[in-house]
């Protein structure tokens, strides 16, 4: 009783293999049973996240948020669904209709695809490829796919703009990813989701801090939101790649950007703060699930908190943040890691976590002393006097004088 | 007929349906997008060969990289609906025999290797194909000059790159 979905699924499966089907059919069969359940389990969820956010946002500006239908506004989302359902679907002029039409799927399947390597509890997991970190990484980059075909597609020139920001930004926001997700990666001395969660004792944010907080900014910024949100910035582009999409369109796209957010938080919680560990979990596998979406829901309220605190950055601050700060950080810690995991081969793991940790912690306390530096010395730059109109060249100085 | 037979037959059937396409469209943005969807076909039978870090990195690379680079310089040029006028010159027919003769020449020299009708050998389980291939790649009896000499001519590339997007202050 402490795991019933493999219940299930066995049972299922014994079913199955009694009115006479083959093995290999019985398997197809089952998985496809298991994608359905665990996409429509998502789904279901990402209403309750609209809830949550919309909630949570209106906390953070001093509001009460939905409060009118059910309680505490729980059924709103619902509502909210409804009149998406029965919006009119509008399709511009001159759009492109068959990519204009499936872009939005593309964008919310490519998010439900990144839950098929995040294990839910020890026995509860879609699949334990051996590559998933890679796998994650390449779930990544189609994703981008998604929003690069409805800003073509729509035929407009803000969503264009808003395509073209979004592929800068992921190509310049890939680079940290990938090096902070080889941390975890050489330390677990695996790529599979479950062996890194198996090997995380103690959990890694306290082994690797600088990891888990690149790989959260890079994530961010990869999700596009505040203050990394220039592919939608509202003042600049109107609403960006989304612009011209109506209805239950929009709402793909919508649910997509809110369970692309937390499911960012279930890849680092995995990744960072153990995955479904917690107590009693060998005894009852299903608590690993809380646990995970605890976890996960906890990063996520993080996220939502940078969000609804910083402003939008602009795109060459951005991008610059990328290239010039996360990048060369990440590659030190990157080299760090791995000399330092190779030089304490063998020694006991607690001794070995402290290493690392004082490793990680010198690493921040010399990049925030530069920082400060350079914060200085930029101060001063900005600071000084520029007078409004001089006149650069000294020989014009003479003609101006001759006049 | 195993259901591996019958995922085989339908992706070989969408990547060369799609690299047909490829060639076909006349919107060059749909050219790109077929191209996306073949060389996934691609990286799905990789999976099929059991290689799941060729899959993956096929997905990466191809299509993270180098597909939507190339989605990006075709939405920077103008004018990409207006392009008119017969998709085939005249020579094509010579062209299609060219192919058509070097994929029978290919298929007869395929068709003599002792390798072309052994079944796939079942790969052991319990061995992490990640590790053995990370360990081939640096080790000196296998492939560590190759792989050197690959990351070099990337560094030379990446170093060019910046040398030629380079600002120079006069």
């Amino acid at each position: 009783m402490s795991d019933p979905v493999n219940f299930i699924a066995e049972w299922l499966k014994s079913l199955m293999a009694n009115i006479g089907l083959p093995t290999g059919v019985v398997v197809v069969i089952i998985t496809l049973i298991g994608i359905v359940v665990m996409a429509t389990f998502l789904l279901v969820m990402d209403i309750g996240l609209v809830w949550f956010e919309r909630k949570m946002v209106a906390r953070f500006q001093d509001r009460l948020g939905p409060n009118r239908v059910g309680p505490f506004g729980l059924i709103q989302p619902i509502a909210d669904i409804i009149k998406l359902l029965i919006k009119e679907d509008i399709m511009p002029q001159g759009a492109d209709k068959f990519i204009f039409n499936i872009a939005p799927i593309f964008a919310l399947a490519t998010v439900l695809l990144l839950w098929a390597v995040i294990p839910f509890a020890p026995t509860i997991l879609g699949s334990d490829i051996n590559v998933a970190v890679l796998y994650i990484v390449a779930i990544g980059a189609v994703g981008t796919l998604g929003i690069i075909m409805a800003g073509w597609a729509s035929n407009n020139k803000y969503a264009l703009l808003g395509a073209f920001r979004t592929v800068a930004q992921m190509v310049a926001y890939e680079v940290p990813i990938v090096i902070a997700l080889l941390v975890p990666v050489i330390l677990a001395r695996s790529m599979g989701m479950q062996a890194i969660v198996e090997a995380q004792s103690p959990w890694y944010i306290f082994v690797i801090p600088l990891a888990a907080f690149i790989l959260f900014v890079a994530s961010i910024a990869e999700i596009g939101r505040t203050p990394f949100d220039i592919n939608e910035a509202e003042s600049e582009i109107v609403a960006g790649y989304h612009i011209e999409y109506t209805g239950m369109k929009f709402g793909l796209f919508y649910a997509g950007e809110l369970l692309h957010a937390l499911t960012v938080s279930a890849i680092i919680a995995t990744l960072f703060l153990g995955g479904w560990r917690g107590p009693f979990v060998d005894q009852v596998p299903i608590l690993g699930v809380f646990y995970l979406f605890l976890k996960s829901f906890l990063i996520y309220y993080v996220i939502m908190w940078v969000r609804y605190s910083f402003p939008r950055i602009r795109i060459d601050q951005m991008l610059g943040f990328s290239w010039k700060f996360l990048t060369p950080l990440a590659l030190i810690l990157l080299i760090v890691v791995a000399i330092l995991s190779k030089v304490l081969e063998g020694v006991s793991p607690p001794i070995f976590a402290l290493a690392m940790l004082a490793a990680n912690l010198i690493i921040i306390g010399v990049t925030v002393t530069v920082l400060r530096v350079y914060a200085r010395v930029e101060r001063k730059r900005v600071g000084e006097e520029r007078p409004l109109a001089v006149v650069p060249d000294p020989e014009l100085q003479q003609l101006i004088q001759q006049e | 007929m195993t259901v591996l037979h019958v995922i085989f037959l339908v992706t070989a059937v969408v990547t060369l349906g799609a690299a047909v396409m490829v060639v076909t469209a006349r919107n060059l943005i749909h050219s790109a997008l077929w191209l996306i969807l073949s060389l996934f076909g691609v990286a799905v039978i990789y999976g099929l060969l059991s290689a799941a870090f060729f899959a993956v990195v096929q997905v990466v690379i191809y299509i993270g990289a180098i597909a939507i680079l190339m989605i990006f310089a075709i939405m920077l040029t103008r004018r990409v609906k207006q392009d008119v006028g017969s998709i085939v010159n005249k020579g094509w027919w010579l062209a299609g025999l060219l192919a058509l003769v070097l994929f029978t020449a290919l298929v007869w020299l395929f068709s003599t290797w002792s390798g072309f009708r052994t079944p796939l050998p079942e790969l052991a389980t319990d061995v992490d194909t990640i590790k053995v291939l990370g360990a081939a790649l640096v080790s000196p009896s296998h492939y560590v000059l190759p792989f050197e000499v690959a990351s070099v001519l990337l560094l030379a590339a990446l170093i060019g790159a910046v040398v030629v997007a380079w600002e120079r202050k006069s």
